[in-house]
Formats: structure tokens, C-alpha cells, sequence
């Protein structure tokens, strides 16, 4: 480990070519450093920082406009699917809207085990505010396909006393902001009840539904309740983004012992993509790599990914090779996937749409720092939305939510650190 | 004490009493049905256990062995002994922080209550619930709740899955679950939200208040607009009882038809049972309450 001291020794010994000169010599430095690779040209004056790292790297960055110049991609087109977990484009499957997914997979889910049930508003005989349990009470019953009374309290409360005594029950919000009316049953009954009733009893539940900021749907049907409940103890929490792992992470939120709290997006619901035939589940506690990369670690989910990956178009054409984390498991963290790529690429952007204080990034920033902070050139990034109720006037919600501008910005600012 | 793990069950034969009309505001002694001296002895033992240990629970907070709360339940045992000893292992009973008579009347053994309130690994919760989150899953028991009316949607779960294995799963369940609660509870959301639900959907479950006229240390009458508790049930579409809380056989006599209603599939039932609370709210509370006078 080198200390301050030595740091400055090392600089002092370093020839001189490695600072930038005067004159239009251009340097590269394909060196693999610190299994790190930097293309770097340099047709100008700049100054160039180089740092010794505390696990002995040498880094070399620099202060400028960015990367230029040499390394633009003509076919900048931010790979997404194909490298990732979700290689749905490797086999035959079909095409399915995302609500569909869901439907598809409670629908296999229910046929699997009788116990599964779903209990909701308007769930049943008409098929869910979003349809995603379109026809499921018509082929299932209305017992299984429970249309309860608006009162999220007392049927989350039902659900969880039904997941005690054996079923296996599937509680749907509306919105997921109603569920600040089941607060209590959340945190006290789903969350805590496994520990005080030391074991004895399991709550296989799942609460699901949409959250996050639609379009316009004003302040209370905007919320995102992930933050609220990420602190109750024994709770797990995932949050889907595409048709691929909404499926797949339903699936595993059912056979899960545990209460899982699956957020869906409102904007999400109409995403299309081709999904395998054959069965598969999505792991809960592990995140999903959307596009891999050297220079920067973005992590994101639920809708932010869309802003990221159209970022992302951007930043590539700028010269950045971001690698983009979808996390999708919001508690716990998979700490092992986020950590690999903070030991890669050495800065760390989050974008969600949670607010800024309290949020899931607030909490991952925490857990990176703690986990990784040697691994860090560059303080943790992270932008959320703004801690202000979502406006209704469509400009006033667009600010308040992170764009796609602002991601690039952010990018950028990082890398030349 | 004989058979601490379990109860007994199964009353012997006996000849068929003439019926009682159903569901009188108040049962009087003409209605009562005649008990043999062996259930007479069962439930006299069930409520004299529940009395001596509510009085060693409180020696032992005086001296230091047991923290937080204690609730004691010194007045009230003929409700728990008049209900829960009409049951079957299998039924479920939900309480409030109240909960360790109905847990003694279920057939959880002492040993592991006090253990609970020790906090120790022996018992019923490993020592993580304590004395407001008692459950027994092999007795059923689904808690144990600290806030007050958490746990009446979790009975009403209960009664749900017992209805859904009967009409879903089409196996022979006739399970009905209890839910234990104060009158302070009936003034909140989730009383009435699961009352309509039970009615709505026919649920096997029995609804008991116990009624101490005092919510903590607040008036019901100073706290509740209509303090006839029994008539909530009929704006729900459910029979409403009134019962003598405090007599053991009266009690007994209303449970049975309350849970035959709801082992028959016909549905909820509330039942008020005025029962005072000799020792007040908790431990905490002194025994003369300063001004009760309103």
C-alpha cells in the first residue's frame, strides 16, 4: 500500500513522457494497467493526472473535454439484450408485452400449486386495473381470483394470515402508493412475524403492483414506495424492468418462503420483447448485467434503465464504454455482481427514481463505500429524483425525474475525474 | 397439572338439552345448558390456571424477572376458557397483546409462556416475541400482536384459508378461526374492514370482544359514539350477541352457537362479552385507577 509519501516519490521518478508536452506527439496508452484499459488520445495540451492507486495501480486519466477524436464508434447503438442475462434473442420464444409476462407467469404458477391465489381490487372480474389477471378468475374461480373491498390494510393483513395458515397468496396494489395503507401489516405482520414468532411461522407472500412516475398521474399515484419499505427487517424486495425478468422474478417471488415486494413501473407495463418458451425463473437476489463496460459503473432499475441505455447510445458515441447494472433485487443488494464491476471500471454512477433522501441509492451508495471504497477513483454519483411531490404539469414532472441529459453529464463529470 | 400439552377435547356423551333460542341479547339462566362435572372441572382448571399464572406473571415483573410490558388478564377468563375450550387443534385463535390465557386455554404449555416472558430460548418464541407476540403454530395460535386490531385481518386469513380448502382445494375443513380483541379495538379501521369481509364472503370466524369498558385508560364512552358493541354486527349482515363476560357457562353457551354457525358455513358472528379487567391495563397501570368515576 503506498502511502502519501510514497506517492509523491513515484511521481517524481516517473520520465517525463508520461506528462503531456508541448508538442502534437500523440500518446497511447494500450498498457493493461491495473486490469484496466485506457485508449487514450491526445492531439493536444492537457494535462494528465497520474495517480497511484492504494492497491498499487497506476491510473492515468484526463482533465478535459473527454475522450475525442480517435475512438468514434460509426454504429453507436448501445448493446443491450443480446450480452446480458436476459438472451431471450438466443432461442425461439414469443413475443409478450410485459403485463402479459406477469399474467403468464402467475398463470403457470397457479396451475403449478393449487395454493397460489391472488387477492386484490379489481383483480377478478375485471382482469386488474392493468390486466395483468386478465381472465385468470374466469379459468380459476373467484376464490382464487379474490376481488376484495377497498381495503388494503385488512386484505394485506388477510393475505398475510392466509400465508401463515398455508396458501400462498399474491396481494395486489393498484398503485403501489396504496399500500402506504397497509403500512402496518407490511412491517409489522409480512416483515417482523417470522422473527417474533421465533421461526414458527412463514409468510410466502407476494404484495405487488406499479409504482413510479407515470405521466401525470399527479403527486400521491407517483410515488415510489421502495424507499418506505427498505428498512422493515425481513423483507425482500425486487423490482422488474423488462418482460423477460418480470416473468421470471414473479415466478421466483412465488415460490419464494419469504414476503417478496415485487415493484412494477406504470410506463413499463407495454414493453415488448420475445421471452423463451420454456419455463425459467430469475434468480431474486441477483442483478442483471445490461450492457457491460470498462469506464463506468451505472446502476440502475425499473425505468431508469431506458433512460440509462438511451444514454448510454450517447455516451458510446461520445467515446465511453459504460457498463450498465440493472440491480433489480432492491434489498438485498447483490453486493457480488456490483462489486466485480466496481473492481473493473472504478466509478460508480447511480440512477433511480427513487427520491434523493432516503432512496435505494442513498443505501447503495452506503453499501458500496463500505464494501469497495478502495476500489473508488471517484466519489459515488447519484441521481434521483427530486425530493418534491411529482407536479402534475407534465414539464414540472419531466424535471423532476432523471433524463437522459443529465445521466450523460454525470458520466462525463465522472470520467475525467 | 394433568396433560399440559394438550386439552381435553371431545365432552362425553351426554342427554340432548332441550335447544335454546337462538341468539338472545342476553342469555339468562333459564337457557343454560346443563354441563357434566367433568367439563365443569375443565374449565374451572383452565380459568384457575389462567388466573394464578396473569398473578405470578405480575410477582414476577415485580421482581425484576420480566421487562417491557405485561398485560394481565385477571377478570376475563371465562371468555377465554368459555370460547377456546369449544375448539379443536386445528382452529385458529388470533389475539392482541392480551394473548397469554388464550394461549394457556389452547393448550400451550405454561413452561413455555413464562419461558417466553423471560426471554429465553425455551420458549415459545425463542425468546424473540415476548409477552405481546405469543404463537404456537402447533397450536394453532396465530399471535400475539402488539398493535391493536393487526391481528383481526390475520384471523380473518385463517378463516379464508379454511374456506378456500373447502371450496377450492374441496377438502372436508370445517376449521374456524377466533379473533380476541378489546372494545378500544372496535372503534378501529381494521375491525370494521374485516367484519365486512367475513360477511361478504361467508368467512368461518367468530369475533370476540371483550369489553372492559375502559380502552387502556380512556372511557368507551368517552371514546366511542354507539358503546353497544353487539349492534356493529348487524350493519354488517352478521348476528350480534351480548353476553355476560364474566360468567363462564353463559359464554360457553353463545360460543357454541357462534362457532357451530361457523363450522356450518353460515358465517361470521360477533359476539360482545362485558368482562372487566380487575388489574387494569397492564402492570404498569396501578391497581386503583385515580379518577374512574366519569
Amino acid at each position: 500500500m503506498a502511502t502519501v509519501q510514497g506517492l509523491a516519490t513515484t511521481m517524481t521518478t516517473l520520465p517525463e513522457t508520461f506528462f503531456s508536452s508541448p508538442s502534437s506527439r500523440s500518446i497511447q496508452f494500450p498498457a493493461v494497467v491495473a486490469g484496466r484499459r485506457h485508449h487514450v488520445a491526445q492531439s493536444q495540451r492537457r494535462i494528465t493526472v497520474v495517480g497511484l492507486r492504494s492497491d498499487g495501480g497506476v491510473s492515468f486519466s484526463n482533465q478535459g473535454a473527454g475522450h475525442r477524436g480517435l475512438h468514434l464508434i460509426p454504429t453507436a447503438v448501445a448493446s443491450t439484450a443480446e450480452a446480458s442475462a436476459s438472451s431471450a434473442t438466443a432461442k425461439p420464444g414469443h413475443e409478450l408485452l410485459l403485463f402479459e409476462a406477469l399474467r403468464e407467469g402467475l398463470e403457470e404458477e397457479m396451475d403449478r400449486d393449487p395454493l397460489v391465489c391472488v387477492m386484490g381490487e379489481d383483480v377478478g372480474h375485471y382482469g386488474g386495473s392493468y390486466k395483468v389477471t386478465k381472465g385468470l378468475a374466469n379459468k380459476f374461480g373467484d376464490l382464487r381470483v379474490l376481488d376484495t373491498p377497498i381495503a388494503e390494510n385488512s386484505f394485506t393483513g388477510m393475505g398475510i394470515g392466509a400465508a401463515m395458515t398455508g396458501l400462498r397468496p399474491i396481494v395486489e396494489g393498484m398503485n403501489m402508493g396504496f399500500l402506504l395503507l397497509a403500512f402496518n401489516q407490511i412491517s409489522n405482520n409480512c416483515g417482523m412475524l417470522h422473527y417474533t414468532s421465533g421461526g414458527q411461522f412463514t409468510i410466502p407472500i407476494v404484495i405487488r403492483g406499479p409504482g413510479g412516475v407515470g405521466r401525470q398521474l399527479g403527486a400521491e399515484h407517483s410515488q415510489r414506495l421502495e424507499s418506505y419499505f427498505q428498512s422493515v427487517p425481513g423483507l425482500q424486495m425486487v423490482a422488474c424492468s423488462t418482460s423477460y425478468n418480470a416473468k421470471g422474478l414473479m415466478k421466483a417471488a412465488i415460490r419464494s418462503e419469504n414476503p417478496v415486494i415485487l415493484f412494477e413501473h406504470v410506463l413499463l407495463y407495454n414493453l415488448k420483447e420475445r421471452i423463451p418458451d420454456e419455463e425459467y425463473i430469475c434468480c431474486l437476489e441477483e442483478a442483471e448485467m445490461v450492457r457491460p463496460g470498462e469506464h463506468i459503473t451505472i446502476l440502475t432499475y425499473s425505468r431508469m434503465r431506458y433512460h440509462v441505455m438511451q444514454a448510454a447510445k450517447t455516451l458510446v458515441n461520445k467515446g465511453y464504454d459504460p457498463e450498465v447494472i440493472d440491480i433489480r433485487s432492491l434489498k438485498p443488494f447483490d453486493l457480488y455482481t456490483i462489486g466485480n464491476s466496481v473492481k473493473k471500471t472504478h466509478r460508480v454512477l447511480i440512477v433511480e427514481e427513487c427520491m434523493r433522501t432516503g432512496g435505494i441509492g442513498a443505501s447503495l451508495r452506503a453499501a458500496i463505500m463500505e464494501n469497495f471504497w478502495d476500489y473508488l477513483d471517484t466519489p459515488i454519483e447519484c441521481l434521483s429524483s427530486q425530493d418534491v411531490p411529482t407536479p402534475y404539469a407534465g414539464t414540472l414532472e419531466d424535471w423532476t425525474v432523471v433524463q437522459p441529459p443529465q445521466i450523460v453529464a454525470a458520466v462525463e463529470k465522472l470520467c475525467c475525474m | 397439572i394433568k396433560n399440559p400439552n394438550g386439552y381435553k377435547q371431545q365432552v362425553p356423551n351426554k342427554p340432548e338439552p332441550p335447544p335454546a333460542p337462538p341468539f338472545p341479547h342476553s342469555s339468562s339462566l333459564l337457557n343454560l345448558q346443563l354441563i357434566t362435572r367433568e367439563v365443569g372441572l375443565e374449565l374451572y382448571e383452565d380459568m384457575a390456571l389462567g388466573r394464578s399464572f396473569k398473578d405470578m406473571c405480575a410477582q414476577m415483573y415485580d421482581k425484576g424477572k420480566v421487562f417491557g410490558y405485561v398485560h394481565l388478564y385477571n377478570g376475563q377468563e371465562a371468555v377465554s376458557t368459555g370460547f377456546i375450550k369449544l375448539l379443536k387443534q386445528s382452529d385458529s385463535i388470533v389475539s392482541a397483546y392480551r394473548c397469554h390465557v388464550h394461549a394457556l386455554s389452547k393448550g400451550v404449555p405454561a413452561r413455555a409462556l413464562m419461558s417466553e416472558l423471560f426471554g429465553k430460548t425455551t420458549g415459545c418464541c425463542r425468546g424473540q416475541g415476548g409477552s405481546m407476540h405469543m404463537f404456537s403454530k402447533e397450536h394453532n395460535l396465530l399471535g400475539g400482536f402488539a398493535f391493536i386490531g393487526e391481528g383481526i385481518p390475520v384471523a380473518t386469513g385463517a378463516a379464508f384459508y379454511s374456506k378456500y380448502r373447502r371450496d377450492v382445494l374441496k377438502e372436508k375443513c370445517d376449521d374456524v378461526a377466533l379473533a380476541f380483541f378489546g372494545d378500544g379495538t372496535c372503534n378501529n379501521g381494521q375491525f370494521f374492514e374485516c367484519l365486512n369481509m367475513a360477511a361478504l364472503w361467508k368467512l368461518p370466524i367468530v369475533f370476540v370482544v371483550q369489553n372492559n369498558l375502559w380502552a387502556m385508560n380512556t372511557s368507551q364512552l368517552r371514546a366511542t359514539s354507539d358503546p353497544e358493541i353487539w349492534k356493529k354486527g348487524p350493519a354488517f349482515g352478521m348476528p350480534g350477541i351480548h353476553v355476560d363476560g364474566m360468567d363462564v357457562l353463559k359464554v360457553r353457551e353463545v360460543a357454541k352457537e357462534a362457532i357451530g354457525r361457523a363450522r356450518r358455513g353460515e358465517g361470521p358472528t360477533l359476539v360482545e362479552c362485558e368482562a372487566y379487567l380487575l388489574r387494569g391495563h397492564s402492570v404498569l397501570d396501578p391497581d386503583e385507577p385515580p379518577d374512574r368515576g366519569m
